[in-house]
């Protein structure tokens, strides 16, 4: 595998469990970590914000729109990798997990595990629920019709 | 000006737990779950989030809860708490053409590529009081219907630019200002305003935007659309060397457009305000869209004689966290101030009353 597919693949998957709910992510992260080498926190898990932009009508000029908050963090394994994790809101054994997951994915043994119990399950998770979405909103599709005014 | 004062502490105690009390109401009755407010209060917890400058619906529905619902008090708690949070950095600019999208309306096409979709809205209820909220009666369903095939949703704005009908998006590559580091000066750009307005209390632009409406910097406009739904954040990750996305927020994205005018050589076309919201809440992505029209009077040529086109004074008044500290303060000790108003009223008075004596035994 080439590194531009590698790094794609990391960062797929470090979305993709951002994008998981905790409560799921902690149900299956638990049992592989009963298993798998430990980590070390380097640094955080530690909450900040980040700076939200938009674009002056949408495709403009940047502007500062608010900011969000999100935690970070980022782990060592035994033998030296690194894990980084960055995910919205506040929950910093989130962002733990998903760097511990994120430094195991860099054993070539872990991968599959990882990218099968965890990876693709959160990004079904996250098709059930935008599929869900769309189709809520697809009900509510409207036409509008123009009724001519009697003055001709 | 008020006063340092001593003493107190043990009525401010007995206040605040006084306040506890009161916020938590009768014992007999649950006490409200974080969940229930971010999931039945969720438009409340929009309005923190969105002037607070802070998206994180937890805490906001914290800060709801902590202040009785009193939305400015939500709002003052979480702009307090956003201060102590470090700054990690900057997202990319979110693609709002890559919604996922919840509600999209247009006043200007009926029919758009992509469709209208109301989502969940007030528009065209009755605004009557439904007895059902008074009972916690079972609530259908929501019906689905597959989605279509990935159409997209081009944004109604492009169509009209396609024609060379509209000002299309201005371009810069200059790092936005940003008012919660740096002092505002005047006059201030475009993205700075958005910033302020963003932020802005919704009452306050609401009124301005009804202003502009009614005639103080009219500006005719017409609701190109408005989409409402989720949008990645995207942040630069300088540890990996890429960019990931690390969550979705849902925004409200409103398109105004406006009075034509001809003047930059390219033939008369529609002019354009922008609003931009964390959550759902058209009426302020609206009312923002106006108000940024109304500020963009210098830009066309147009006298600034309303108060909805003062950018001094729509982007210093805006800000409801500013405006209830300075007019709340007033509640606060100003014993020294008013005694020595007091002072100088007695003495006009006495010397008032003195000229008129000495003026009538001159008589």
């Amino acid at each position: 595998m080439n590194t531009e597919q590698q790094t794609a693949d990391r960062r797929r998957a470090l979305e993709a469990m951002a994008a998981m709910p905790a409560a799921r992510l902690a149900e299956r992260y638990a049992r592989l970590a009963e298993v798998a080498p430990a980590s070390l926190p380097v640094r955080g898990p530690e909450i900040g914000a980040v700076m939200v932009r938009g674009r002056a009508g949408g495709g403009g000029a940047a502007f500062n729109l608010g900011e969000a908050s999100v935690t970070r963090a980022t782990v060592k394994l035994a033998g030296g990798e690194i894990g980084h994790a960055v995910v919205l809101g506040r929950d910093g054994e989130k962002a733990r997990m998903v760097a511990h997951l994120d430094a195991l994915r860099q054993l070539p043994e872990w991968v599959q595990r990882i990218d099968d119990e965890i990876v693709i399950p959160a990004r079904q998770l996250q098709n059930d629920a935008e599929c869900r979405l769309a189709e809520e909103t697809e009900a509510t599709r409207v036409n509008f019709f123009t009724l001519v005014r009697g003055e001709d | 000006m008020y006063v340092a004062v001593k003493g107190g502490e043990a009525a401010i105690e007995q206040a605040h737990r006084l306040l506890a009390d009161r916020r938590r109401g009768d014992r007999a009755v649950p006490a409200l779950s974080l969940e229930q407010i971010a999931g039945q209060l969720s438009l409340a917890v929009d309005r923190v989030m969105a002037e607070g400058s802070l998206y994180d619906p937890d805490l906001a529905a914290m800060a709801v809860r902590q202040s009785r619902g009193d939305l400015i008090e939500a709002i003052f708690l979480l702009r307090a708490y956003r201060t102590t949070l470090p700054r990690f950095g900057y997202s990319r600019p979110i693609d709002t053409s890559r919604m996922q999208i919840e509600r999209r309306v247009s006043a200007t096409y009926k029919d758009i590529p992509g469709g209208q979709l109301l989502g969940p809205t007030f528009d065209y209820t009755h605004r009557l009081i439904d007895p059902a909220m008074a009972t916690d009666e079972e609530v259908a369903a929501p019906q689905r219907q597959p989605r279509r095939e990935r159409e997209s949703c081009p944004r109604v704005m492009d169509i009209l630019n396609d024609e060379g009908l509209i000002e299309p998006d201005g371009q810069s590559d200059s790092e936005p200002a940003d008012l919660t580091r740096d002092p505002t000066d005047y006059p201030a750009a475009r993205d700075l305003r958005l910033q302020a307005l963003a932020r802005g209390d919704e009452g306050f632009l609401l009124s301005l935007g009804y202003s502009t409406q009614r005639g103080y910097g009219r500006t005719h406009p017409f609701v190109g659309e408005i989409r409402v739904g989720l949008v990645e954040v995207e942040v630069e990750m300088p540890e990996l060397g890429f960019a990931i996305s690390i969550g979705r927020i849902r925004i409200t994205e409103c398109q105004m457009v406006s009075q034509f005018k001809n003047t930059d050589g390219e033939g008369p076309r529609f002019t354009r305000g922008y609003g931009l919201v964390f959550g759902q809440s058209e009426r302020k992505a609206m009312a923002m869209s106006l108000v940024d029209r109304a500020l963009r009077a210098d830009e066309f040529g147009e006298q600034r004689m309303a108060p909805a086109q003062d950018e001094e004074f729509v982007l210093e008044h805006c800000d409801n966290v500013q405006a209830t500290g300075f007019v709340e303060h007033l509640k606060l000790p100003h014993y020294v101030d008013f005694q020595a108003e007091l002072d100088l009223l007695r003495l006009l008075r006495r010397e008032d009353a003195e000229r008129a004596e000495s003026q009538e035994a001159a008589e």
